[in-house]
């Protein structure tokens, strides 16, 4: 119920929620949380393994056990929401989880009855046999009773954002240790980041009540946080909890930007931060700790600063009778809050024997809690000291077993924690992450007034490794009272006493790992699954571990701890990920005859990054081989255009320009004379084909190298490490100009014929033989024109610059039009290629040699290329090499596959016998056959033998001839006349 | 013969508005890549000092005279706006890029928070004032990325013109969602 | 991870592509035994500390770069250009 006068939230607005159905009110300022415990609302979730009835533990996001699915528009939802970090908003709708059929009644609480058989390592233990059972039956339904919310099932339509940020000092969290830090560094001049986890900067100034400079320490925060607001480099970052530390002064952290409203209206849901810092300070506090004893995990058992926090910040009595169980003077202060707040606490319970008195309440001194009572929220607790055991009645018990600095950060990079016994806890071990300065509460200084001088202190340090000058600004005067701790870990004799919330692990299944012999804390974490629910054990890692070591008589420190790793709190992969989603996957590259292309209906396929037009259908035709057997057809009768700007092309030049090419190259370029293309092949250095392509001699050491589309960037990056990392003397200067040249192929017996109608200058044949390069005009405009081809046939490559590529490219289908010719698409483009025995990337896929592709004479024995002396080893040439050879079935008809292995006649399909495999297939209208180019074990020696091709996928076995690969005009005359 | 309509590389797409922000074409008339030779260097800035009033810039940074322009666009290469780069044939390997490139003008006052969520470098003034030029990243793809008096020029592929635009758009959507 | 480019500053990871050991400076001369192109293609060392490999600044500057660092602490201890002479060394 509502505190009359108390907390921050905003009582002139209402707002209306419901939670599993029904109608609640809250107000803006409220969590989830702090709203549905005013309304009196205590059971919101089920647990993990045995779905035990649980409440609100905490007031952060390191909540176990308040976990709901939140609903939203579209049928979307949010499963494993925090209660206590969700705000509120109007409309908010979140039902409970890992329950059914309803929170009351649960059917798989059942488990809980069976708890005696579910201990630590019980999947282990019972699963095992038969072994049949693994898969069909065990694995299923453990997969079904698993987990805590469900997914929606549908695409997440919603927007998330990644961005960067860079600053001087990065400040973790906005407490006093926080806001001393960052006002230090500000006023020093410092470009600063203040990063908050919670809606609001203050941390617990939030919710815990004491002065800082006279006045109250919310006050205190609002005047510094109103002077860094007006300074033009800070940056105050709400809703963003900082989530990893890594390299190099880059930190991550989650923003989220739109949870909290009804309608984002745009924004983004999330935002994924990589940060880079030149200093972090890291002020993230500390998280208060439970206390492990007999049925601690009703609801109405929570932390004894969250019922501060609720009581302060939201105004909230999380109770009607308050009982407070604790090891430390939290207490006092929290029965303090309490009573101030006219709420009755009904009991203290000290485990201390000589814990100090004050108040007007029930102090049990060197008492602990035996045990509690109430199914669906607490009764009453049973309370034993020197005097015996009594009940006491009470529906809200606050627990503070201590508190552990927030020490997570500093050790992503491998840092381990180290132990101070005089807070019982864990502190960032020196330097932990380089650049990453704890301080306050997250480096175990627990007073107000230390926390203010630690920041200081921080901020100082972090100024002087930035090489600047702070002067230093008085301290505020604030409480500095001592913090009185006797570790108690886990009350004795428990039955059933929690530590870890989220994944049901109770002191009894750690001692039994330790039993078992799971001693190490790394075997206890994974056999009990302690620390790894989505809190990864922010509230129980330092119990458990603490309990572990009493069972196998070690001391704390040298039982040590697990490894935190990032993220702090759990991220969406959606925000680490945030716009590489569908268009946003990759770039997208498009061609100037992109438009044209589509305009006539074609299909476009990624070639790399690229679309290309699959084919160029026309009315009638009723599938894609109707199409592609006709543009196959026309450009070996009369005429076709494709588009060939995709293929990569590097300008070279410099005097050493030749010798260069002849390094990069198999074969010899410096010898090429300007207005000449040659072939040329490239080696990685281990002796395998990297790319191959034609390169034009434009003029004295000048030249125009083109690569394959799919291996453009690979050369580009090659080029620049033979020139750079091997001969950096050399004058040879070369810049990719893919983009500049808008370049299509014109190919067929009428191509001549097709270019002469558009250039400005009919062609000499005489001046343009087979590789012959020059430049062109065309409507006046300068182009370059290569007579090369890809088809067998007689054919030119035209280049224009891009601005004139989509007017040339319809142009030039227009007028193959009218010959009976056209455009042509990627299927034709194939299939002319496959008939000439033309490798692309299908055969050149990285495990294959010069002499596998027959190419083995293009390695000039004149001189030294990349790849030279890999390639001549033995094992990469020889007959046990599957070598490059031509497949005709035996009936024409008979469809093949690539992919498909070859056998020979007579020998059973399996691996041990395979000879070679498919790399290429298509239906050549040419030749009224399919064909084939493959690799078959010493292929070369073997045309004429008939070979058995099996693919098992499409269930296909086909008798075929081996032969050449060059199917059509193996002399070339096509090409050439 | 035939008649060539020239397209730039952001026909139809541009200009954009959302919120304070404006993104629109910007291509120079020319774009000229220079690669001094081997041992030219001091001949190139010569030769440029002596033709526009530029010099070859530093890494990262860039040179400006009237329209003339020179922006550095990495390890040993420049890229020569709005000047004829004959002065410099035989000092430096030259190549036309003014079609390769879709120059892409970011103006507004939040214009380096819009960058700052695709591209993982510095752009604040401190770091990246008047007459800075880099080449990163922009998302997944290349870019040239110079300061210019209210925003940021930023140059990419033409062929990715669609995807840049469409990356840049969406996120000065957000920004202006934000407020 | 960042990686402080000699020309461009420091930049972070994604913008670099990485090769190898910088073995692959020392590239055998023509005529070299086959030990030899097995040792400067294959054999490696696999060091549990200061390492030096090649990154090509290939979303950037182009450059190639030889980066010391250390992969115990993934501290970056010096990057320099590998068309410098003493790179190779």
């Amino acid at each position: 119920m509502r505190l009359q006068g108390k907390g921050l939230i905003d009582r002139t607005k209402p707002l209306a929620f419901r939670f599993d159905g029904t109608q609640y009110t809250g107000f803006a300022g409220d969590t989830l949380a702090s709203a549905l415990l005013a309304n009196g609302v205590r059971l919101v979730g089920r647990s993990f393994k045995y779905h035990r009835p649980r409440g609100i533990l905490t007031a952060g996001s390191e909540e176990p056990n308040a976990l709901v699915e939140v609903l939203e528009a579209g049928g979307q939802q949010t499963p494993n929401t925090r209660a206590t970090v969700q705000e509120l908003y109007e409309g908010l709708a979140a039902r409970s989880q890992n329950r059914f059929p309803s929170l009351k009644r649960d059917l798989l609480a059942v488990n809980d009855l069976m708890s005696p058989f579910f201990g630590a390592g019980f999947y282990y233990k019972t699963f095992m046999w038969p072994r049949a059972f693994w898969e069909t039956i065990y694995e299923p339904a453990i997969r079904r009773a698993a987990g805590l919310g469900k997914l929606s099932g549908k695409h997440d339509e919603a927007l998330y954002e990644k961005a960067f940020a860079f600053c001087d000092v990065l400040v973790i969290g906005s407490g006093p240790a926080g806001l001393m830090a960052a006002l230090t560094a500000a006023r020093a001049g410092a470009e600063v980041i203040l990063a908050e986890e919670d809606s609001r900067m203050g941390g617990r100034l939030l919710s815990d009540a004491g002065e800082i400079d006279g006045q109250e320490g919310l006050a205190w925060a609002s005047g510094v946080l109103a002077e860094l607001r007006g300074l033009p480099n800070v940056r105050l970052m709400t809703r963003t909890t900082v989530t990893g530390a890594y390299d190099g002064g880059t930190l991550s952290a989650l923003e989220r930007v739109s949870h909290h409203l009804a309608d984002p209206a745009g924004r983004p849901r999330e935002c994924f931060w990589r940060i880079v810092a030149g200093r972090a300070v890291l002020a993230a506090g500390a998280l208060e700790r439970p206390i492990a004893f007999e049925d601690n995990d009703r609801p109405g058992i929570m932390l004894a600063s969250a019922v501060r926090s609720y009581v302060n910040r939201w105004g909230v009595a999380p109770g009607r009778k308050v009982t407070i169980f604790a090891n430390n003077d939290t207490a006092r202060q929290t029965a303090d809050v309490l009573v101030a707040a006219g709420v009755q606490v009904a009991a203290v319970i000290d485990s201390r024997a000589d814990a100090p008195t004050t108040g007007d309440y029930r102090l049990y001194r060197g008492a602990t809690i035996v045990g509690t009572q109430g199914r669906h929220g607490l009764e009453w607790i049973s309370v034993r000291d020197a005097n015996g055991e009594r009940r006491v009645e009470t529906d809200c018990l606050a627990v503070s077993g201590g508190w552990n600095p927030t020490v997570h950060l500093t050790c992503h990079m491998n840092g381990r924690p180290v132990w101070n016994p005089e807070i019982a806890a864990f502190v960032p071990a020196e330097n932990a992450v380089p650049g990453l300065i704890p301080c306050g509460a997250a480096a175990g200084v627990f007073s107000t007034a230390g926390c203010l001088a630690d920041g200081q202190r921080a901020a100082l340090a972090a100024l002087d490794a930035l090489g600047r000058k702070a002067p230093t600004l008085a301290l505020p005067k604030a409480e500095d009272g001592t913090y009185a701790i006797h570790p108690l870990w886990a009350v004795e004799g428990a039955r059933r006493a929690w530590l870890d919330f989220a994944n049901d692990v109770t002191v009894k299944d750690v001692k039994l790992a330790a039993q078992e012999n799971f001693s190490s804390v790394e075997h206890m974490k994974r056999y009990t699954t302690q620390g790894m629910a989505p809190d990864q054990g922010k509230n129980s890692n330092v119990g458990a571990l603490a309990v572990l070591a009493d069972a196998t008589g070690r001391a704390i420190p040298e039982t040590g701890t697990t490894t935190f790793r990032p993220p702090f709190v759990p991220t969406s992969i959606a925000a680490m990920g945030a716009g590489g989603r569908a268009a946003g996957f990759a770039p997208q590259r498009f061609t100037t005859s992109h438009a044209a292309s589509v305009e006539r209906g074609a299909p476009m396929i990624e070639a790399g990054l690229w679309y290309r037009p699959s084919y160029f259908p026309r009315p009638g035709e009723t599938n894609w081989r109707e199409s592609c057997d006709r543009e196959v057809q026309f450009v070996r009768e009369r005429v076709g255009v494709c588009d060939v700007s995709t293929l990569g092309k590097i300008d070279i030049q410099g005097a050493d320009a030749g010798r260069f090419l002849d390094l990069v190259y198999t074969n010899t370029f410096s010898t090429l004379k300007p207005g000449r293309v040659r072939y040329g092949l490239m080696l990685r250095e281990d002796g395998h084909v990297m790319d191959d392509g034609t390169t034009a001699c434009l003029g004295e050491n000048h030249y125009l190298m083109t690569t394959t589309t799919a291996a453009a960037g690979l050369v580009m990056r090659h080029l620049e490490f033979v020139h750079q990392a091997l001969h950096p003397d050399w004058d040879v200067r070369f810049i990719s100009v893919t983009e500049q040249w808008a370049q299509f192929a014109v190919a067929g017996p009428r191509s001549r014929d097709l270019l002469n109608s558009i250039l400005d200058e009919k062609l000499k044949p005489e001046d343009w033989p087979f590789m012959a390069c020059g430049p062109v005009r065309v409507g006046g405009v300068a182009g370059r024109l290569f007579r090369i081809s890809f088809s067998g046939e007689h054919a030119y490559e035209v280049a224009v610059p891009a601005r004139y590529g989509a007017a040339l490219f319809r142009d030039l289908v227009a007028r193959a039009e009218t010959m009976g010719g056209g455009a042509y698409g990627m299927e034709a483009l194939n299939v002319l290629r496959i008939e000439k025995g033309l490798i692309t990337h299908a055969e050149i896929h990285g495990r294959t040699t010069a002499f596998d592709i027959g190419a083995e004479k293009m390695i000039s024995a004149k001189k030294d290329c990349i790849g030279k002396a890999a390639a001549a080893r033995p094992g990469m040439i020889g007959p046990d090499r599957d070598q490059l050879v031509g497949l005709r079935p035996l009936s024409p008809g008979k469809a093949i596959g690539a992919g498909a292995h070859l056998f020979k006649q007579g020998e059973a399909a399996k691996r041990e016998n395979d000879q070679g495999y498919v790399t290429s297939v298509c239906w050549s209208p040419t030749l009224d056959s399919h064909l084939g180019l493959a690799f078959l074990r010493n292929g070369r020696a073997r045309h004429g033998e008939t070979i058995r091709l099996v693919d098992h996928m499409r269930k296909t076995d086909v008798l075929c001839e081996v032969c050449d690969p060059v199917f059509l005009d193996p002399t070339g005359g096509r090409a050439r006349g | 013969m035939a008649e060539l309509i020239a397209l730039s590389a952001t026909e139809g797409l541009l200009p954009l508005t959302h919120g304070a922000l404006t993104l629109a074409g910007a291509a120079p008339d020319r774009i000229t890549s220079v690669q001094p030779f081997k041992g030219k260097e001091a001949a190139v800035t010569k030769a440029l000092k002596a033709a526009h009033g530029l010099g070859f810039p530093a890494p990262g940074r860039a040179l400006a005279k009237g329209d003339a322009r020179i922006l550095w666009t990495g390890r040993g290469q420049a890229f020569l706006l709005n000047a004829d780069p004959a002065p410099l044939a035989g000092l430096a390997a030259l190549t036309d890029q003014t079609d390769a490139w879709a120059t892409l003008r970011l103006t507004g006052p939040a214009a380096d928070q819009a960058l700052a969520r695709l591209v993982p470098v510095d752009l604040r003034p401190a770091a990246f004032g008047a007459g800075s030029a880099i080449r990163t990243g922009l998302n997944h793809m290349m870019a040239v990325i110079a300061r210019v008096d209210d925003g940021f020029d930023i140059m990419v592929f033409r062929s990715m013109a669609a995807t840049a635009i469409h990356e840049l758009e969406t996120v000065m959507k957000s920004l202006a969602a934000r407020g | 991870m960042r990686i402080p480019c000699p020309l461009c500053g420091p930049r972070d990871r994604r913008e670099f592509y990485y090769y190898g050991a910088d073995d692959y400076l020392r590239r055998p001369e023509e005529g070299a035994p086959p030990e030899a192109w097995d040792a400067y293609l294959h054999l490696r060392d696999n060091p549990a500390g200061v390492t030096r490999d090649l990154w090509h600044h290939e979303m950037g500057c182009s450059a190639w770069l030889v980066v010391t660092r250390n992969t115990v602490t993934h501290e970056v201890i010096s990057v320099r250009l590998a068309s410098e002479k003493e790179a190779a060394k």
